[in-house]
């Protein structure tokens, strides 16, 4: 599950040519928009405590322990992070071929009373919080589940929305928009291609 | 992934390490307070077991629940196969009934593969145990029970076998090999993961053309011991042997018999596995299926996790053809 790269084909849209990627957020930005999300995160729930942090894999999973570090350092007081798969949860399973499961990693105190921050890169479609909010009604119940993303592209098709966002961008649906992270590609990057036309109808975030 | 899941020869080293590190990552539901998954939901999934079977039958049908999967279980004792209705009919019942998935244990060798290949039926077909030929889930489950319990540095917090092979393990086979579908899915399925296999057994119950699977053969177990990882033992198969194979129980237990005294020639980190059911005393001393080198109560608790993970592989996804 490769839930950067977030393609969809033109519908009714506008078809841009396909062209070289275009830089979004450089390094800077990106830990810029974490260390405010921390601060918000910080804020709105009046400190770090209850607190818990689960990155959906796998770019979110980085992001969870990026913003906890952000909090420990400010606040000098740990957090739980973990990682929360969802793939056996997503709704179109049956609309592709079958993909490998990624790590599902809970605190060992569990999640139950505490207030739950999702962390993933991109929001797009809302799916995957969907799948992610069933996810974890399996492991627990939570008394409060907040939302953060680095990325907001728009094109809700659930009810959804983010608590904490590092970039509003608006894209058409032909756009796609990848996320690179220090962790799992080497450096820190967020772009936007136009792709080509009728490429592989994938729906992510 | 392929469509069926017949014998471990179909499965590549990429499909099996796809199947083991899926089975890891499902083996912790089984700590989780909810047990299952949505995943399999509204799918039907028909256990057809025409040959008795007590961990095979409940595991996969542990499996498919844990997954949400409906399950139909079909046994051929008290069904109208006690009638004389052929393997056809059942099949064709099973299609008219819409079962996504069929998983078969059949006495004949080779059922599953008619099952899957004859068009009777549009579902995936899994081999749960085809006569004397192929049981391919054990051999994934005891791959995966050797890859935990070798791989995982003990201790070390964050070792995990995902994405390890068994290469250059040494894994022995013992006992009645002849009558044996484990050993033959074993030996594939380990070969193919790159352990090295010998089999032990008395002349008699090696099967005419070992010398042509890829592993070695021997009729001494104690020059084996002391450089395996693994001792598998098998059960002897009394209800498959018509003829004398062996003088007497007694001589076969004292020279292929797994006892403390050859146990204690094992190398220290070596695990004891048996696909059960045992013959207590038999090819297997109680006091060595209840140590803790045993692995056998932890087999069955694995064989779910891979069964769920070769039902979710199988059953999960369109075929490759229907995504452009």
């Amino acid at each position: 599950m490769p839930p950067t790269q977030d393609t969809r084909a033109p519908a009714t849209r506008r078809t841009p040519p396909s062209g070289d990627p275009r830089s979004v957020l450089e390094a800077p930005d990106i830990g810029r928009a974490l260390t405010r999300i921390a601060h918000e995160i910080l804020e709105r729930n009046k400190g770090p405590q209850d607190v818990v942090l689960l990155g959906i894999p796998s770019r979110g999973v980085p992001l969870a322990r990026r913003l906890a570090a952000r909090i420990a350092s400010v606040e000098g007081h740990d957090v739980p992070v973990g990682a929360l798969d969802v793939t056996m949860y997503r709704d179109d399973l049956r609309l592709r071929p079958a993909r490998a499961l990624e790590h599902t990693d809970l605190p060992p105190d569990g999640i139950d009373g505490r207030t739950v921050v999702l962390v993933d890169d991109v929001l797009f479609s809302g799916r995957t919080i969907r799948a992610a909010l069933d996810a974890l009604n399996d492991h627990g119940r939570p008394r409060l589940v907040q939302l953060a993303v680095l990325v907001d592209r728009g094109h809700r098709e659930l009810p959804i929305r983010p608590d904490y966002v590092g970039k509003n961008l608006p894209t058409s649906m032909s756009e796609r928009v990848s996320v690179r992270l220090e962790e799992v590609d080497g450096h820190d990057a967020v772009s936007i291609t136009a792709a080509a036309t009728g490429d592989s109808q994938e729906v992510t975030a | 992934m392929i469509r069926h899941l017949l014998s471990s020869a179909d499965l590549s080293r990429d499909d099996a390490l796809l199947v083991l590190d899926t089975a890891e990552e499902l083996a912790a539901v089984a700590d989780r307070p909810i047990k299952k998954l949505p995943t399999l939901r509204g799918r039907t999934v028909v256990n057809l077991f025409f040959e008795d079977s007590t961990r095979t039958r409940i595991s996969f049908e542990a499996a498919a629940k844990r997954l949400s999967a409906d399950v139909i279980n079909f046994s051929a004792k008290g069904s109208s196969v006690s009638k004389g209705e052929s393997l056809k009919d059942t099949a064709l019942t099973l299609e008219a009934m819409g079962a996504d998935a069929v998983v078969v244990r059949h006495g004949s060798s080779g059922a599953p593969h008619r099952l899957a290949h004859s068009g009777w039926i549009r579902g995936s077909v899994v081999n749960a145990g085809d006569g004397t030929h192929e049981h391919p889930t054990q051999a994934l489950l005891d791959a995966f029970t050797m890859r935990r319990r070798l791989n995982v540095e003990a201790g070390s917090a964050g070792s995990t076998a995902t994405g390890t092979g068994l290469d250059g393990r040494r894994v022995t086979i013992v006992g009645d090999v002849l009558h044996s579908r484990v050993a033959r899915s074993n030996v594939l399925l380990l070969h193919t993961l790159g352990a090295e296999v010998t089999l032990v057994a008395p002349p008699t119950l090696l099967p005419v053309g070992v010398e042509h699977w890829p592993c070695a053969a021997s009729y001494d177990l104690d020059g084996e011991l002391a450089k395996s990882d693994v001792v598998m033992m098998l059960r002897v198969q009394r209800e498959r042997m018509g003829a004398a194979f062996f003088p007497s129980a007694r001589e076969y237990s004292r020279r292929y018999g797994l006892d403390g005294r050859r146990v204690a020639m094992l190398p220290d980190h070596a695990i004891v596995m048996h696909p059960g059911p045992m013959n207590r005393g038999m090819e297997i001393a109680a006091d060595v299926a209840d140590s803790a080198r045993s692995t056998i109560v932890e087999q069955v608790t694995n064989g779910v996790s891979v069964r769920m993970a070769v039902l979710y592989l199988l059953l999960s996804g369109a075929g490759a053809t229907e995504v452009a």
